[in-house]
């Protein structure tokens, strides 16, 4: 079972030059490299994945999850991160590993050259770690690309979740778009943030943009009401459309806040509070200026 | 009854939820319901389907637009192989929650539909079909 990784073993000991050339033609010429800078680095990895093929391979070790691929694994690990991270596609990146088959192959035929039996099983089995190897290269390719999509959905939900300071003390907070869970939470904390780091005593809460109130929404509208209130802030709900202020009759949900149909009304009524007024100039006085 | 149009949907994760009340509103408006009863429709789908995903450990929702000769409906029909409930008149019950909810989810999705049914038994599964009609 382990024999044929002494054969390959023995193939990189005796080639190695030869091998590594051919298989960065190879490379060369499949992924279409212009890129000479790249080609550099190309090659580099190349000959840090042969090194540490040829110890997994010393190491006998049947499955490439073994400890003694790991070396192996990083290698890949380290190819898919940079082509994930600079946009190359899976196949791209996973022409690395499939295209050592062709060198390595020629290199088989050439050694059992007179015995066909030998060679079928060599070829099988050799083929079976490199697609093995490559399969690999392509999950963690994969595991990347969702860290990278995860990390901008994260910055995508950071940035939609303005909170503004319409006055000194009132903050707003207009919700727009679909409120799941994940991205409620993250508006919800921002605002509490913004009410402590102000000192801000009243924080309008405005849901004209938001196209479903259910149970979770309300409660999570509750939750973060009543932390403000906590910190010392009241909040005003204003947005309500009709059809949203049925449904949440219907759903039985007592929201326990004071409510205004309008941004404005809310932002009125957060003046009234902060002993301000707002009053219409003098005509003479606007035709001055 | 004829059917105009049927298909079925994952529900496995909050994302399918968002989903799921992007589908229902679409059927909502090709059927001709108006902004109440479209928001009345999706807010009902919401509760069901997060609940199909939370407590019924994911399913699927089939969404069916239907017309009785005179007017025009939505029947959507939630279906997981979840644990099933043992008490329905509990779990209907308003303010009974399982979980960290407010459990007000079924009882308000029935008194948003004009029709509601939920079938279930202990390690049966649970099935909900609830309709709005224009
Ligand atoms: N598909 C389901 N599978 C199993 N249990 C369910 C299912 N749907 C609802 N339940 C049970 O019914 C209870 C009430 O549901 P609901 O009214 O939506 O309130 P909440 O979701 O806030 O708990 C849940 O807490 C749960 O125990
Ligand atoms: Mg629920």
């Amino acid at each position: 079972m382990s024999e044929h990784r002494h054969v390959i073993l023995s193939l990189i000991d005796r080639h190695h030059q030869q091998l590594l050339a051919e298989w960065l033609a190879c490379q060369k010429r499949d992924a279409r490299i212009a890129d000479p800078q790249r080609e550099k680095e190309i090659a580099g990895l190349a000959g840090r994945f042969l090194d540490q093929l040829r110890r997994g391979a010393i190491a006998q070790a049947d499955d490439i999850q073994m400890a003694e691929w790991q070396p192996v694994r990083e290698v890949l690990e380290d190819l898919s991160r940079d082509r994930a991270i600079q946009g190359f596609s899976p196949s791209e990146t996973a022409i690395f590993v499939f295209s050592l088959k062709e060198p390595l192959f020629a290199l088989l035929r050439r050694e059992f050259a007179i015995d066909a039996d030998r060679l079928a099983r060599e070829t099988w089995t050799a083929s079976r770690l490199i697609d093995r190897l490559g399969l690999y290269t392509i999950e963690s390719y994969a595991r990347v690309r969702e860290e990278v999509i995860t990390r901008q959905q994260q910055e995508l939900l950071e940035l939609s979740t303005p909170v503004v300071e319409l006055w000194d003390g009132i903050l707003a907070l207009p919700l727009i778009g679909t409120l799941d869970s994940a991205r409620t939470q993250i508006v919800m904390e921002s605002l509490l943030q913004r009410i402590v780091t102000s000192g801000a005593e009243i924080a309008i809460i405005d849901i004209t943009g938001v196209p479903t109130v259910d149970t979770l929404v309300a409660q999570h509208l509750i939750k973060t009401i009543s932390a403000a209130r906590l910190m010392g802030a009241d909040c005003i709900l204003s947005g309500i459309r009709p059809q949203i202020a049925q449904t949440i009759v219907h759903l039985g949900l007592e929201l326990n806040v004071v409510s205004k149909a309008t941004m404005a009304d809310a932002l009125a009524l957060a003046l009234r509070r902060a002993n301000k007024t707002i009053i219409d100039r003098e005509p003479s006085a606007a035709t001055r200026t | 009854m004829p059917t105009e149009s049927d298909e079925t949907m994952p529900l496995r994760t909050s994302d399918d939820v968002v989903r799921v009340r992007q589908a229902v509103r679409a059927r909502a408006v090709s059927a001709g319901f108006s902004l109440v009863d479209q928001t009345k429709l999706v807010t009902a789908a919401s509760e069901v389907g997060r609940n199909t995903v939370d407590y019924g450990g994911g399913g699927t929702l089939r969404i069916e637009v239907v017309s009785n000769g005179r007017r025009r409906g939505v029947r959507l029909t939630f279906t997981d192989q979840g644990p099933g409930i043992a008490d329905l008149t509990l779990a209907m019950k308003d303010g009974y929650t399982s979980g960290s909810g407010l459990g007000l989810g079924l009882g308000g999705a029935k008194r948003l539909s004009n029709e509601f049914d939920i079938r279930s038994a202990p390690g049966q599964g649970t099935i909900v079909t609830l309709a709005r009609w224009t």
